[in-house]
């Protein structure tokens, strides 16, 4: 009797963890005011780490609980790692820029932490009710933080823009759930998929494919894929750095790996209405990034368009449709997480004895001024632009690998589409990789003019040594094959 | 006559539009963007309240309470927001918001 009155808790300890410690952080904040800054930043990431072990732990099959809205799984564990990872290091790297700044906020390690809450409880949705709390959540905290800095323009601007268009996109995903529960009398991912095998005799309903293709709207404004990504530059460049360092690695993660499942579980039986949309945004996404990202001149402006195009590879592995494939965009977005975080901290580091600069052009000579930083975002830029033997050029081998062999399995050899894709995006990833180079040049063939203040923080420059040696090394076998082999269990939990 | 499902479908459907062209239309003032974004809520609810007494379904009214519980909370920090921009910039007239090239 008590067991239908208290779900099982177990799966959601994590997650349990997390709201507690962010409850108790935000009163201890609100007695201690904004010195006590520093201690909450610590607290919190260390929070997130102990919730990464207790996550990590998780190494069941699936376990369904709360009435079957959340499910624990190893594909749910490993993204929930990739998301705490990154913001932990988020909470790491925007201690000192805050310092630096006098800016210090003691909500502001909370609200990192509500939203990474968000995120997971995005991760573990089995249910359109989770789904839409766990977005909103995350959503709410993250359109606070872009506009964290009250007095500047840019940052408040940034944070208006982004609220009505996440607003917008929640709408939109909240159109498709309704039109998806209407249809088909439910709002658990598993029935929606048991449901739907049982309808596809005589075909899906279309107010199914409706609801589910406005349902995929409001995620692709999520994880900025194109056509909905006009959000991204505008905010990226306006909110202060080590916010846009978070929103570019740990949200996206999570709005991936929740578009995975929403594809994966109740629309499965759907693949071929929705691989068409994929392979559309896919193919916008990577070519847009490439080419938008070359006339840009302020560096956040750039990794805006560069992540932009990284989804538009990541979403190459979904289209592909396959076990394969959501396992090279598990790891690809683990290697994008790296490759991000590490440039970030480069980013965050340019500051001049009068602030932050972010041009590109600032960054003239810093190998002559500052080599070791330059040898690291050079690393870390032709990581991005995928030059092998770099972790980026694995991403991109593992997606691409995964969506030529769906194509080649094919008798018919109907999927020109594929072929395509694939084609389309080695090249724009070649378009892409002179605008990485571009940087690289900079720094390396240009005269100083001006010199950065010697970063003070050990962190930042543990972040970019470590980050950067990872990207090296990651064709070591040491080094990859346990990222390959948790992705491969990864996705055998979401695929069979 | 008899008022039934597709009544409550259309009416949702059309104040959902209603809502979509408030955002892209208006060239005025941010409020009205904010008022849209409510109505397109609404029409959700409208939507699963409807589905929810087609169906004999509890569910769809237990969703339409979060979305309502969800609503206000992003009206108020869209408000937040709006009052920050407004301090620095003395406007919140949509053609002013400008000073990125978006």
């Amino acid at each position: 009797m008590t067991e239908t009155i208290l779900p099982n808790l177990a799966p959601a300890y994590g997650e349990i963890l997390m709201a507690i410690g962010a409850m108790t952080l935000l009163m201890f904040g609100v007695f201690r005011g904004n010195k006590s800054t520093g201690f909450v930043s610590l607290v919190a990431a260390a929070l997130m780490i102990v919730t990464l072990f207790v996550t990590v732990t998780w190494d069941a099959t699936a376990v369904y609980t709360f009435g079957d809205m959340f499910v624990a799984d190893r594909f749910t564990s490993f993204m929930k790692v990739l998301v705490l990872v990154a913001s932990a290091l988020a909470v790491i790297m925007s201690m000192q820029y805050f310092r630096d700044e006098q800016e210090e906020r003691f909500e502001y390690p909370i609200l990192l932490l509500l939203a990474t809450l968000g995120m997971m409880v995005m991760v573990s949705a089995n249910d359109l009710m989770s789904l839409y709390m766990g977005l909103e959540l995350q959503s709410l905290s993250l359109y606070v933080l872009a506009s964290i800095r009250r007095d500047s323009e840019l940052a408040t601007e940034a944070g208006l823009k982004y609220f009505v268009l996440g607003a917008l996109s929640s709408g939109m995903l909240l159109f498709g759930s309704s039109l998806i529960y209407g249809f088909v009398g439910s709002t658990n991912f598993t029935v929606i998929g048991s449901n739907l095998v049982h309808a596809s005799a005589h075909g899906p309903d279309i107010g199914v494919i409706i609801g589910m293709v406005f349902v995929l709207a409001g995620l692709a404004f999520k994880i900025s894929a194109v056509p909905f990504h006009m959000w991204t530059p505008d905010v990226y460049q306006g909110a202060p750095t080590p916010v846009t360092a978070f929103f570019a690695v740990a949200p996206k993660v999570a709005a991936l790996a929740l578009l995975v499942r929403v594809l994966y579980v109740p629309f499965g039986e759907l693949s071929e209405s929705w691989t068409q949309v994929i392979v559309f945004m896919s193919l916008a996404s990577m070519v847009l990034g490439s080419v938008a990202a070359v006339v840009q001149t302020n560096i956040k402006r750039l990794m805006a368009y560069s992540s932009i195009g990284h989804i538009g590879f990541a979403l190459v592995g979904l289209a592909a449709g396959s076990q394969e494939g959501v396992r090279g965009l598990v790891i690809y977005m683990a290697i994008y997480l790296v490759m991000n975080v590490g440039t970030f901290a480069c980013i965050l580091s340019m500051r001049r004895k009068d602030g932050m600069v972010e041009d590109i052009s600032d960054l003239s000579g810093l190998a002559q001024t500052r080599p070791g930083m330059a040898a690291a975002l050079s690393i870390f830029m032709l990581s991005l632009a995928g030059i092998p033997p770099l972790a980026g050029f694995w991403g991109k081998w593992y997606v691409f690998k995964a969506v030529v062999a769906t194509a080649v399995a094919d008798p018919m050899a109907t999927n020109y589409g594929l072929i395509i894709l694939a084609v389309i995006g080695v090249i724009a990833s070649v378009v892409g990789a002179y605008y990485y180079l571009n940087v690289v040049r900079v720094m390396y063939f240009n005269e100083p003019d001006g010199e950065f203040i010697p970063q003070k923080s050990f962190n930042m420059t543990a972040i970019m040594g470590l980050g950067a040696a990872l990207m090296v090394l990651f064709l070591l076998p040491q080094i990859n094959a346990p990222v390959l082999e948790y992705a491969r269990m990864a996705a055998a939990a979401l695929i069979s | 006559m008899e008022i039934g499902l597709a009544h409550y479908l259309t009416v949702a459907a059309m104040l959902f539009t209603i809502g979509i062209f408030g955002i892209f239309l208006n060239r005025k003032n941010v409020i009205i963007i904010l008022m849209s974004v409510e109505l397109i809520l609404l029409a959700v609810n409208i939507n699963f309240v409807a589905f929810s007494s087609y169906l004999h379904d509890m569910v769809g009214q237990v969703f339409t309470m979060f979305i309502l519980t969800v609503a206000a909370g992003e009206a108020a920090i869209g408000l937040a927001i709006l009052v920050i921009y407004y301090r620095n910039r003395g406007t919140i007239a949509v053609e002013d918001i400008n000073l990125m090239e978006g």
